[in-house]
């Protein structure tokens, strides 16, 4: 029998309605996949085999009646941000302790009204906090791509998957399940993707409903799928996405049938190229790469133009105290009152100062510094109000792009990915890995990160494509024209199986 | 908020304070907390309901369960514009809501959702009587927040306990400006925004329960001096400790200040036990709340067709209808105002009132029925004489069929009896005799058996009074006054 786990969800969707195999036995091989592997990788910190076979089940029974749902029966793994009735969520923080939800997260419930099978919770950075999953109280996630070794052989170094869906992009990569939900502050889902050969769609702000989502950044966070190839992310995205009354800023416009739009080709599409993004010590490989991008949607029928977007070099900057900022409120609600973790002390301000410094990690505590700091009387007017108008200015740039293009070609992240250490202990070094993807979330724009090559060192490298508001369907056709030249990226052996 | 340097509005002599360095005059501003009546809260489902048991109207947002969102109630806003609307305030189409962060275990969030910069309502007017006199208040703004939950430290020795029903629920803060001149002002402004609120059904202004609540800001200066530094005294929650509490607050300003010393700038609680404001904390122990815009929120839109929608179905006002009180009933300006002060007052009198004469029917509303219920503490809902009841009384006063005097009889046996007046009247014989026969014969009776009285009215007709008692005691009190008149000096031949 063939390795179900290699299937794409499109695969696998079409497998079970042609009855090759049932959802159970889909999903006892990604369980059994994740016995193999987890140790090693700990992409799961969480999986729930007893639940995943109960809704396959169920899934059986559908399919057998004919009555199968969008995504009957096919085993997803779902980031531990997301709030899942009475199945413990975390955000991968100690604060959150054993926290066992009363509610789903409007997210997956659309994804389980559509037959979806849960495998388990995926590891993440504590409250997505974070570029290489290292900041997780459950430990690091391995990523499944080796560099080569000196001898020929792969090197031992364990390497980063990126953050903060690290749990979610080394799953996918791995075969640990279909594909993933993932979400995105400031590029945690696009460079997770861009580091393990994935692809990785950060929705229009809006477009999935925040509700029931352990909220980092709430101007900033959108949810959206990791998946193995384009045609995955476009079905994950439409059964995601939902307007929802339940949070305001969900927006009310038709979910369309993305993966209905891939076919289209993207003949006489304006690809812009902005002249910002050659930022200082980029890597020879990162330019090599761009530039074959812009040769294969040139050969696919596309325009290529050189444009500009002269706030970008602010963008990071600016996101640094928005994003923070918005955190210090955000996490104020975990103080041992209601629920999670309690470190009891003498008085109730001793309790609040115990349990937020044995609940919060290190990462999590410098953001809400930050943060409180840059909202603090006598700083606000310099640092939030200014970023505000950043934002705005960032903004304006791509509205003024979207008079000549109809999307923006970048790299996704200035390097491939690195090793487990190489960053963690210089933050700033770590928040450069957002460079090229911050601007998207500030501007609240849709963005995608393809795989497109392999570095050097053997590892794969991503291409962000960006595009105007709600029009994520222009964006996948793009992406498939690459993933159509660049080909698709499996991680060659499974090294991490005992 | 207090602002500086407003000078605004003149202390009448009569308002001064006498200190040992000469009067001084007390400036006051308040913020009203105002609970809007609405079903459920701000920004969740849960009810408003008072009184459930602890942690029964709790909803998931109002507990601040990871990944929950607010969303606003549009009656919550509907009722902050009808507010406006009733303050004569401008209403700001678009309004922001931010957070006020802090901690305490009563407020789940780590944050109250309030508005700052952009209020839903600006500057309005609110126009007092005090003491007959006219006076108009500014009013600064109003916003929309949340109230917290409630903390409770006396049910263990070692524990508190959190009751989060309160969290969430929508408030008014209601800001004037520093406009007021005295203790007595200050309660007529608090009465008079509790009676527009009431009217408007925007608060029920219940200030036991705590759903209406004022911080009162007090300075005091001489007249025509800047304003001196301000104490904002919180929480106060009766219309006479609001009274209380400026006085003592103003009183130990100025002793204060003419001891030598200078007013810090703080927040003060008012013991009415004690009649005395004790600190609570300084300006320097003030939170850093930092502010900003709740990105969980979009900014608050309305259109101004909206407002003029809502505008148009405002009920009556209590300034309006005293006016129209005054023009169509022909009252006295006291008289409306005391009318008019709850509308339930104005409804019930406007229903005797109907087809009947006005001032007959307020001087019965006011004088026997408000001065009966006063007595037995009783609301106008709880009233034992309806007010169909009261306009039958009226009726049989205004066609003769019964006397003033009677009147108050039958007033305390439908008070305590209940029943149909006319019916009363019919089975217990309390007609006016008007028929000249029957009061012939009581006349007759009584000139006959009093000859010595006869002599002497001949002499004086004055004494006809004695004539007439001796009629009415006969009949019972029954007997027509005018008949009886007519009768005796007919037969005395005066």
């Amino acid at each position: 029998m063939t390795d179900l786990t290699r299937l794409t969800l499109a695969e696998a969707r079409d497998g079970l309605t042609k009855k090759q195999f049932t959802s159970t036995e889909l999903t006892l091989a990604f369980l059994t996949a994740i016995e193999k592997g987890n140790a090693t990788l700990n992409a799961y910190v969480l999986p729930v085999p007893e639940h995943a076979l109960a809704q396959a089940k169920t899934s059986d029974s559908r399919l057998a009646k004919g009555d199968a749902r969008p995504l009957e029966g096919l085993p997803l793994g779902i980031k531990d941000l997301f709030a899942t009735k009475g199945i413990r969520t975390t955000a991968c923080s100690t604060i959150l302790d054993d926290f066992k939800p009363t509610y789903e997260s409007t997210v997956t419930q659309n994804l389980w009204d559509a037959g979806a099978v849960m495998l388990g919770k995926l590891n993440c950075d504590e409250f997505a906090m974070g570029s290489s999953n290292e900041t997780s109280a459950f430990g690091p996630v391995v990523n499944p791509w080796r560099r080569n070794g000196k001898d020929g052989k792969p090197s031992t170094d364990r390497l980063v998957p990126g953050g903060s869906s690290g749990g979610s992009s080394a799953a996918v990569s791995a075969n640990l399940c279909l594909a993933a939900t993932a979400t995105d502050t400031g590029g945690s889902i696009r460079q997770p993707a861009a580091l393990t050969g994935t692809v990785g769609i950060k929705p229009t702000y809006g477009r999935c409903s925040r509700w029931g989502t352990v909220a980092f950044a709430s101007s900033l966070d959108q949810a959206g799928p990791i998946a193995k190839t384009v045609r995955d992310s476009a079905i994950m995205l439409r059964h995601m996405s939902s307007h929802d009354l339940k949070d305001s800023t969900s927006v009310d416009t038709p979910v369309p049938d993305y993966e209905a739009e891939l076919g289209r080709g993207i003949k006489g599409l304006r690809v812009g190229v902005p002249r910002e993004y050659r930022v200082e010590g980029m890597s020879a490989e990162i330019d090599a790469l761009w530039q074959k991008g812009i040769a294969w949607l040139k050969a696919a029928g596309a325009t290529i133009h050189d444009i500009s977007l002269p706030h970008t070099k602010y963008a990071l900057p600016a996101y640094y105290i928005v994003a923070p900022a918005e955190c210090s409120s955000n996490l104020a609600r975990y103080d041992g009152v209601r629920y999670g973790l309690r470190v009891p002390g003498k008085d109730l301000t001793e309790t609040y100062e115990n349990t937020r410094a044995a609940g919060f990690g290190k990462e999590v505590k410098r953001r809400i510094l930050i943060g409180t700091y840059v909202l603090s009387a006598g700083y606000y007017d310099a640092y939030y109000i200014k970023a505000q108008k950043v934002r705005t200015l960032i903004k304006r740039d791509f509205d003024e792009a979207w008079e000549k293009v109809d999307v923006v070609l970048t790299p996704t992240t200035p390097s491939p990915a690195f090793a487990a250490g190489e960053k963690s202990g210089d933050p700033l070094a770590m928040y450069l890995e957002d460079i090229f993807t911050v601007t998207v979330n500030m501007a609240g724009l849709p963005g995608i990160s393809v795989p497109a090559g392999l570095s050097s060192q053997g590892t794969p490298l991503g291409l962000q494509l960006i595009g105007k508001p709600f029009d994520e369907g222009t964006l996948l056709r793009a992406s498939q024209a690459i993933e159509d030249a660049a080909g698709r990226f499996p991680v060659p052996t499974r090294w991490w199986e005992s | 908020m207090q602002t500086s340097g407003s000078t605004k509005g003149k202390s009448k002599p009569s308002n001064l304070i006498p200190g040992a360095t000469g009067d001084w005059e007390v400036v006051i501003g308040m913020e009203v907390h105002a609970q809007v009546a609405s079903h459920a809260k701000l920004f969740s489902g849960a009810s408003t309901e008072f009184g459930g048991s602890p942690n029964s109207h709790v909803s998931l947002v109002d507990a601040a369960m990871p990944g929950m969102l607010p969303v606003i109630n549009e009656e919550c806003v509907a009722q902050a514009v009808r507010t406006g609307l009733g303050l004569n305030a401008a209403i700001n189409l678009t309004s922001v809501f931010d957070r006020k962060n802090y901690f305490y275990p009563d407020l789940p969030q780590g944050y109250q959702i309030s508005q700052y910069k952009q209020p839903i309502v600006g500057e309005g007017v609110v126009e007092i009587d005090v003491d007959g006199e006219l006076m108009k208040v500014g009013i600064e703004r109003l916003h929309l927040e949340q109230d917290a939950g409630k903390s409770i430290h006396d049910q263990h020795p070692d524990y508190t306990y959190v009751d989060l029903n309160r969290s969430g629920v929508a408030l008014m803060e209601i800001v004037s400006k520093p406009d007021l001149r005295s203790s007595k002002q200050a309660q007529a402004y608090v009465s008079k925004l509790r009676s527009i609120l009431r009217y408007l059904g925007t608060c029920d202004g219940d200030m036991e329960k705590g759903n209406l609540r004022a911080d009162v800001n007090v300075s005091v200066r001489k007249p025509g001096e800047p304003l001196g530094t301000r104490c904002e005294i919180k929480n106060v929650n009766s219309i006479r400790f609001i009274g209380q509490a400026v006085e003592v607050e103003a009183r130990r300003q100025i002793d204060i200040i003419e001891e030598g010393g200078k007013i810090d700038q703080e927040t003060r609680l008012f013991d009415s036990a004690k009649g005395e404001t004790r600190s609570m904390r300084s300006k320097e122990e003030a939170h850093d709340y930092r502010y900003f815009p709740d990105p969980d929120l979009l900014p608050l839109e309305m259109t101004q067709g909206y407002v003029d929608g809502l505008k148009k179905a405002l009920p009556e006002l209590p300034d309006e209808k005293r006016t129209r009180f005054v023009k169509q009933y022909g009252l006295s300006a006291y008289d409306a105002d005391v009318l008019v002060a709850e509308r339930e007052n104005a409804e019930f009198f406007e229903t005797v009132a109907k087809g009947r004469d006005g001032k007959t029917a307020a001087n019965w509303v006011i004088n026997d029925l408000f001065g009966r219920l006063n007595k037995e503490g009783k609301e106008i809902a709880a009233s034992p004489v309806s007010a169909a009841q009261l306009g039958a009384i009226l009726d049989l006063i205004a066609n003769n069929t019964i006397s003033g005097k009677i009147a108050k009889d039958l007033f305390e046996i439908v008070w305590s009896e209940g029943g149909d007046p006319a019916d009363i009247v019919d089975k217990r014989g309390m007609k006016q005799v008007t028929d000249t026969g029957a009061i012939e014969k009581v006349v007759d009776e009584i000139i006959a058996a009093n000859p010595k009285q006869v002599e002497q009215i001949k002499a004086n007709p004055k004494t006809m009074g004695w004539f007439v008692g001796q009629v009415m005691k006969l009949s019972g009190g029954k007997a027509n006054p005018a008949a009886v008149n007519d009768v005796l000096r007919r037969k005395l031949g005066i």
